[in-house]
């Protein structure tokens, strides 16, 4: 506390005089304002996790009311041991998660070190790329669907066939399910890594880098050494921040392969849709979205820990 | 030069030859990177491109191949969309973007002030909660939401909606607002002590007009968010009044048919949210980062 506060006000600052804040003290005002937010927040998001955890125990399907009651660990045991989606599910989430945050990372630097320069239209070509980040994703997943990736109609193949020997027309979605899902999130978040890597890289002294261009570093010396040690925690952050977000990427499983073919890309969020609203199964869909959170946790603690210390400055 | 050399160590030799050959090839080099920088963000944006193109072609033309960039523009896709049942949806998106911004703004604000300028006890414990709440999945919470708006009526509706997407976007505007109250220098609310000024004067007066750009930038990531928004809206809408998105479900199955159409609705649907990012652009990574990044 003491020390994120330093860094806004100087304690020398503080210390002179009754200020403002003195005189009307820290309290009761500063909790009397932030306690709408907190029982917003509690009543909408925290009680229906308790909620959540309930159900989880019991057997109940919408469509038969009739035989709902207390479950206890049952709807656990059937995910772990009789639900192969649910294996599948997990080994998905882990995959796509993994694949895209660190190909969009990777994206997103080469990006950032792009418009990080100065050239004719930086600003126009800067704007090309946050575009994707700004559409709609479900008109987004449309638009690859259909004409991007359409095995016989879609640019893509198009300029596959037209370009390379052989005449390749792949079914995208039908042959190569993951690779292509992964690949329209890395288009949609490698922008959202280029702005948090960009601002990183644009608090690097200018006199830190012209001493070593003056050293005759190579532009590749001068990012292995200068750029690259400095924007560790960017990467860092914006990795985290990706996870937790393309985690809940549900919109182009819905609109381009329905989770499918089979459960190819099925998550464990989706899975939980698939389970609780188009299968009626609250007890197995609310035990689904404990496992979630439980997962989730790991990552959110990290990420977390990650925000303090940019916030300290660290 | 002779002298220039001899009056340096010798080892800087090398660097300094170094220097010279990269500024000779400095100009080539800027127009590679100028070609490449722009190759590149013309590919990122091709598929966007590509979209809008395609919504002012005629059916028969959006899937001919070789694909066209030049070709007779027609609107009658719009004009066929939008004499369709697609404006009830885009009122429904504004609305609930919107509405969901306001409030979030009316608890935001004053919560944001507190933890920037009036820390209470345990302030930091407060930020991270909220933000926690944020990165909760809604995977966790939306089967007893499912239900409790089942038994409440609220399934289908845009009341619903507006409740939800208020708490997604609530911890972001905080964090956000926070980071901007935290940037007003520490004489102007000294300067308004010595005036006398109370909260609700020195909010009205001094702060918010201060940190409007901050304010202006927290209510567009709000409306993007909230108008982009799909799992909510297909578990909770989909079967009544819905937003934009849900809009889009039923071009799911069309293969092939109807892409001009799409591309049309599409393009309806992207617009305002495209030109208020690109407004916005600068304020986006605070926004994003929830105010970590600046």
């Amino acid at each position: 506390m003491a020390v994120a506060q330093s860094r806004v006000r100087p304690a020398a600052g503080r210390q002179a005089g009754p200020s403002l804040l003195h005189r009307l003290g820290h309290q009761p005002l500063g909790r009397l304002l932030v306690l709408p937010a907190i029982i917003y927040a509690v009543i909408v998001t925290q009680a229906p996790f308790i909620l959540t955890i309930w159900y989880s125990l019991q057997r109940w399907n919408l469509q038969r009311p009739e035989r709902r009651g207390f479950a206890g660990l049952d709807n656990y045991r059937t995910l772990l041991t009789r639900d192969p989606s649910f294996r599948e599910a997990i080994l998905n989430t882990f995959l796509f998660v993994v694949g895209a945050v660190l190909l969009s990372l990777l994206l997103g630097l080469f990006y950032a070190e792009l418009v990080n320069r100065k050239f004719p239209g930086r600003g126009i070509v800067r704007t090309l790329l946050i575009t994707p980040f700004l559409i709609m994703p479900v008109a987004a997943a449309l638009t690859w669907k259909n004409m991007m990736l359409n095995p016989i109609y879609g640019v893509v193949n198009w300029v596959a066939r037209t370009a390379l020997p052989g005449n390749p027309s792949p079914n995208w979605l039908g042959h190569f399910p993951e690779p292509s899902i992964v690949g329209v999130l890395v288009w949609r978040w490698a922008p959202f890594m280029m702005l948090i890597l960009l601002a990183g890289m644009q608090s690097i002294s200018e006199e830190v880098r012209e001493a070593v261009r003056v050293d005759g570093a190579t532009a590749w010396q001068e990012f292995r050494d200068i750029t690259m040690p400095h924007l560790s925690r960017f990467m860092q952050l914006g990795g985290l921040l990706g996870t937790v977000f393309i985690v809940q990427e549900v919109d182009p499983l819905y609109m381009m392969t329905k989770g499918g073919p089979g459960n190819a890309t099925t998550t464990l969020p989706y899975l939980v849709y698939r389970k609780a609203i188009e299968g009626s199964n609250v007890g197995l869909g609310a035990a689904l979205g404990v496992i979630v959170v439980l997962l989730s946790i790991v990552v959110i603690t990290l990420l977390l820990r990650a925000l303090d210390r940019m916030m300290r400055g660290v | 030069m002779a002298v220039a050399t001899t009056a340096r160590p010798v080892v800087r030799q090398p660097a300094r030859f170094a220097i010279r050959r990269r500024g000779a090839n400095k100009e080539q080099a800027s127009a590679l990177w100028t070609v490449v920088a722009w190759g590149v963000g013309l590919l990122a944006f091709f598929p966007v491109l590509y979209m809008f193109l395609t919504a002012f072609k005629t059916e028969t033309a959006a899937v001919s191949l070789p694909p066209r960039l030049i070709f007779q523009p027609t609107l009658e896709q719009f004009r066929t969309v939008l004499s369709g049942d697609f404006l009830p949806f885009f009122r429904n998106s504004a609305i609930a973007s919107l509405v969901s911004t306001a409030l979030v703004m009316l608890l935001a604000v004053p919560a944001a002030y507190a933890l920037a300028l009036r820390p209470p006890k345990k302030w930091k414990d407060i930020l991270f909660f909220f933000i926690s709440t944020r990165f909760m999945p809604a995977a966790g919470v939306i089967v007893p939401l499912y239900i409790i708006f089942r038994e409440a009526g609220l399934l289908g509706t845009m009341r619903g909606l507006i409740i939800l997407y208020t708490a997604m976007n609530l911890p972001i505007a905080i964090w956000m607002l926070r980071s901007f109250f935290e940037e007003v220098p520490k004489d102007v609310l000294d300067a308004a002590e010595v005036d006398g000024a109370n909260v609700m004067r020195l909010m009205t007066e001094i702060l918010l007009p201060m940190i409007a750009p901050g304010i202006a930038a927290t209510i567009f990531i709000s409306i993007i968010f909230a108008w982009n928004e799909f799992f909510f809206a297909v578990s909770l809408a989909a079967a009544g009044t819905a937003t934009v998105p849900i809009f889009m479900v039923k071009f799911v199955t069309s293969e092939g048919l109807f892409w001009a159409k799409l591309a049309a609705s599409s393009t309806l649907a992207v617009l305002p949210i495209v030109l208020l990012g690109w407004v916005a652009q600068r304020q986006l990574v605070r926004g994003l980062s929830m105010g970590a990044v600046k």
